[in-house]
């Protein structure tokens, strides 16, 4: 697999190198796809009191923890990070791993939260807030399910301390993830 | 963790990373959350409305950018990169500001300029924002909004 | 770790140990760059051909209302409307882009910054299959119940959010996702093309020693990525829409389709640069090749297109002026719509300014560059019309507007792809085209396309509004001149769909019996002429290096009038 790498990949003309080159690509493709969606929330968040309403409805508690939940995982990835660097794979690997159940935690309250917010009559049909409620919180909940993945198929080639320099392109992502949850956490639920 | 020798982080950005103090970061970051979260509680308890909205805004928003900028700094070490990486987020946080600016003059204008909205459509939109099954029952929403 | 200490020499052994593959390995799940841009190329030439069989149905329908289109037959409403939908997506998400950014782009990316491969070969045979996915999705569009979307490639909600209006309601949603999937496949390969093209240059080559194409075709990838995203968002939005029934597009519950129409051009301009800004680079490798000349401001030009892009932005809601936008934002937008036409000409001016004073050999691929440059000018022009507020209310949705755009588009995707095409074939197949049968190819098509869409400009000033299946049941527009402008029109468009047999009879002659090329047909300094034709995989034994940038024509006191970029002195 690896003796199939072009030389093209190896090269570092902007000083970089090239994975983490094009992991900040990746960021900035999906800084405009939360942005096309956050930048029309707050339109209508502004636009429309009835928002105002029914964002009075989320559970401000469940989301300050999930944002705990990413934060702490988001340390446990850049301490796998530093593991990586300092050439200790196994270590790397179990802080990786650390990092995915902070994800499935974050997965597994949201979807706790969602089923109570459904039980109370809140879909995603409700009304506007609702439908922008799911929707981000649902693309970024892809996200992070995606990052996940990602991060346990990483743990698992570094373990063996090979490609070792994935650690870092995942936990740029994943950091990444954690962002979004920042401003989406007081889009969503803070104000009010 | 190691000390910051500026020298090292110019000469070779391919290589890895300061690794800085980061459960002090960590620990920084739960701070402002607890903020974030106890600024609109605080404001709850304020009668002048708009001393109240400012702390909410400030509180949620202020130290969502000040949290997001402490993770891109010190977690995904954007000032270890080349100087491009930071330039291009700006870029594309600026191209989506730019699309507010275009786009809300329009969307935020729910009256028009030389119309009148039907009535009937102001009704509609009044009974879709408060949708029939989503009354009360959610007392265990532990929050008080206002 | 292998790889990194692995010398050229031995990359070049290890490939050619590729040699014994299957068919299969071979052509279809290649991770080789000129494997996937041949992909590219031939899906994006068949679409063509589909996206152009549709135009003949709906062009012969407006010639002679009613009459049974052969190959065809009635064209009811319904049919005309999937029909011109289907023709404006494929023309650009299935023609123009494949071929101007993703086939030329994997060609040429790699051979002209002198390394073996893109930086990520899986990742670029991804791109192509869920390319290849997005194409079957839009056909299976076509055979689900109520047929393929009909509600213009804008997909203005609430006409394609509600099944009740737009009576397509399978296609609608299967359009949608046909053209997401083929966004992401592009900024897979985008993300692909930019971190080559930073990254992987060979040594010696600085920022200012790529070529042109290079850079316009990753410039190019940077607007997409930048631009496509709210659309991206918005795409999910309209989807939830349809499906599932939330409202944000649905003024009466709430939402707000001028949303939509601002989330879709603030893709959908910028989009008309991604695809504009390769065929410039095109035309500029092959107008100074041809003449013998440095390209005249190689730095400006840069600066010029990157200009291009950053105002691109900023004009999108002049495709909105009649959409009951704020008047006071209307100002500002005609603005930066007139404003933008100052890069653009400057480029135009770049050329025209090669080309003084060159010695000019009008081989077939300078032809099509010329007529680039002659029919976009025309383009450009009556977009002044378009992109002042003022005049936009009496032309908007009339014949005037396509036309404007089809001389845009025409230009970009058709006479640009064909300079390229002709230009890069001894490259890409080894042998030389017929350089008779490309003339008569390009003068037919060229007269032809003219003779197409400047009856329209005509017809659209008299008022012919063009979303209208059946012009008899308004008398107004049934006049004997408006008949026959539009007859003229579709004659000439099918005199040049039949001239492409031309086209399509030399490729097949000159793949078996063209001359053989050689490594450097048209005396060129970039990179890619110093590999075989066709380029092994791997592309060179040695990997080159570059000394000088890529436009030394002519230069003084050389015996020969080039000066390749991998030659030391």
């Amino acid at each position: 697999m690896s003796s199939g790498r072009p030389i093209a990949t190896t090269r570092s003309a902007a000083g970089m190198p090239t994975g983490r080159l094009a992991v900040w690509w990746v960021i900035a493709s999906e800084i405009v796809i939360f942005g096309g969606l956050l930048a029309s929330y707050v339109m209508y968040r502004l636009a429309h009191d009835a928002f105002a309403e029914q964002a009075a409805h989320t559970n401000t508690w469940i989301g300050a923890f999930n944002t705990f939940v990413l934060l702490t995982s988001s340390l446990m990835a850049v301490q796998a990070h530093k593991a990586a660097d300092e050439g200790d794979g196994p270590r790397a690997a179990r802080f990786l791993q650390l990092t995915a159940a902070g994800g499935l935690l974050f997965a597994v309250v949201k979807a706790f939260e969602w089923t109570d917010e459904i039980r109370h009559g809140f879909t995603i049909t409700s009304s506007t807030f609702w439908s922008f409620y799911y929707t981000a919180a649902g693309l970024h909940a892809a996200h992070v399910l995606a990052g996940v993945v990602i991060l346990l198929i990483v743990a698992a080639s570094a373990k063996r301390s090979v490609e070792l320099h994935r650690v870092e392109l995942i936990g740029i992502y994943w950091h990444f993830v954690d962002v979004v949850w920042i401003f989406l956490f007081p889009l969503l639920y803070i104000a009010k | 963790m190691s000390n910051h020798d500026a020298g090292e982080g110019h000469a070779e950005s391919g290589a890895h990373a300061h690794h800085g103090p980061y459960v002090r970061i960590w620990a920084i970051l739960l701070a402002l959350l607890v903020v974030s979260v106890a600024g609109p509680l605080v404001a709850a308890l304020i009668e002048h409305r708009p001393t109240a909205i400012a702390i909410t805004l400030s509180t949620a928003f202020g130290i969502a950018v000040v949290k997001a900028y402490m993770v891109v700094k010190n977690f995904m070490h954007i000032d270890f990169t080349k100087r491009f990486v930071p330039y291009l987020v700006v870029t594309m946080v600026l191209f989506m500001v730019l699309l507010f600016a275009g786009t809300a003059p329009d969307v935020m204008k729910v009256k028009g300029l030389n119309w009148e909205k039907p009535a009937w459509i102001e009704a509609n939109a009044e009974a879709a924002a408060h949708p029939a099954g989503a009354h009360g029952a959610h007392g265990d929403h532990g929050e008080s909004g206002h | 770790m292998a790889t990194q200490t692995m010398t050229a020499g031995a990359a070049g052994e290890a490939h050619a140990a590729h040699a014994e593959q299957t068919f299969w390995q071979r052509y279809v799940f290649s991770t080789d760059h000129k494997t996937i841009a041949m992909q590219y190329l031939f899906t994006g030439m068949a679409m063509a051909v589909l996206g152009g069989f549709f135009s003949y149905v709906f062009r012969m329908q407006m010639a002679y209302p009613g009459a049974e289109v052969p190959f065809w037959g009635i064209v009811t409403p319904a049919a005309y409307n999937t029909l011109i939908t289907n023709h404006g997506a494929i023309m650009i998400f299935w023609v123009a882009m494949p071929v101007l950014i993703a086939a030329f782009g994997n060609y040429l990316i790699p051979l002209m910054l002198g390394c073996d491969d893109m930086v990520f070969p899986r990742l670029n045979r991804l791109s192509y299959q869920i390319f290849l996915l997005s194409v079957l999705v839009l056909f299976s569009s076509f055979f689900v119940k109520g047929g393929g979307f009909g509600g213009a490639w804008t997909v203005y909600p609430p006409l394609s959010s509600k099944a009740e209006y737009n009576l397509t309601p399978g296609g609608s949603t299967i359009f949608l996702i046909a053209v997401a999937l083929e966004f992401v496949a592009f900024l897979m390969g985008g993300i692909n093309f930019i971190t080559t093209a930073m990254n992987s240059r060979a040594p010696g080559m600085k920022m200012y020693d790529i070529p042109m194409v290079v850079w316009t075709i990753v410039l190019a990838s940077i607007l997409f990525m930048g631009s496509v995203g709210p659309l991206v968002a918005g795409a999910v939005m309209l989807i939830f829409d349809q499906t599932i029934g939330t409202a944000f597009f649905d003024p009466n519950r709430g939402g707000d389709p001028i949303l939509w129409q601002h989330l879709f051009w603030f893709f959908g301009h910028p989009e008309v640069y991604v695809v504009l800004l390769p065929a410039l680079g095109i035309v500029a490798e092959i107008i100074t090749v041809f003449s013998r000349k440095k390209l005249f401001a190689y730095r400006t030009a840069i600066y010029v297109a990157i200009a291009t892009c950053v105002l691109s932005f900023t004009v999108w809601a002049h495709h909105q002026f009649i959409a009951g936008i704020d008047p006071r934002m209307a100002n500002i937008f005609t603005v930066t719509t007139l404003l933008i036409s100052v890069p653009v000409a400057q480029m135009m001016l770049v050329y025209i300014a090669t080309l003084y004073g060159g010695s000019i050999t009008f081989t077939t691929p300078m032809l099509w560059a010329l007529g680039f440059i002659a029919t976009f000018l025309l383009g450009g022009v009556t977009g002044i019309f378009l992109g002042t507020a003022g005049s936009d209310i009496y032309f908007h949705d009339t014949y005037f507007v396509l036309a404007h755009f089809h001389y845009t588009f025409y230009p970009i995707a058709i006479i640009g792809s064909f300079a390229g095409f002709t230009f890069w074939f001894p490259k890409m197949f080894g042998r030389m085209l017929n350089e008779t049968l490309g003339k008569i190819h390009f003068w037919v098509t060229i007269t032809a396309f003219s003779g197409t869409f400047l009856p329209l400009f005509v017809t659209g000033i008299l008022g012919d509004n063009r979303r209208i299946p059946d012009h008899r049941i308004y008398p107004e527009l049934d006049t004997p001149m408006l008949n026959g402008l539009r007859e003229f029109a579709t004659i000439s468009m099918v005199i040049m769909l039949l001239v492409q047999f031309v086209f399509v009879f030399n490729v097949v002659w000159s793949l078996r019996r063209g001359k053989k090329a050689g490594k450097n047909p048209w005396k060129a300094n970039t990179l890619e002429w110093t590999a075989d034709s066709p380029p092994p995989h791997g592309n060179w034994k040695d990997l080159p290096r570059v000394y000088r940038g890529p436009y030394e024509y002519s230069v003084p006191g050389r015996s020969e009038d080039y000066w390749p970029q991998d030659v030391p002195n």
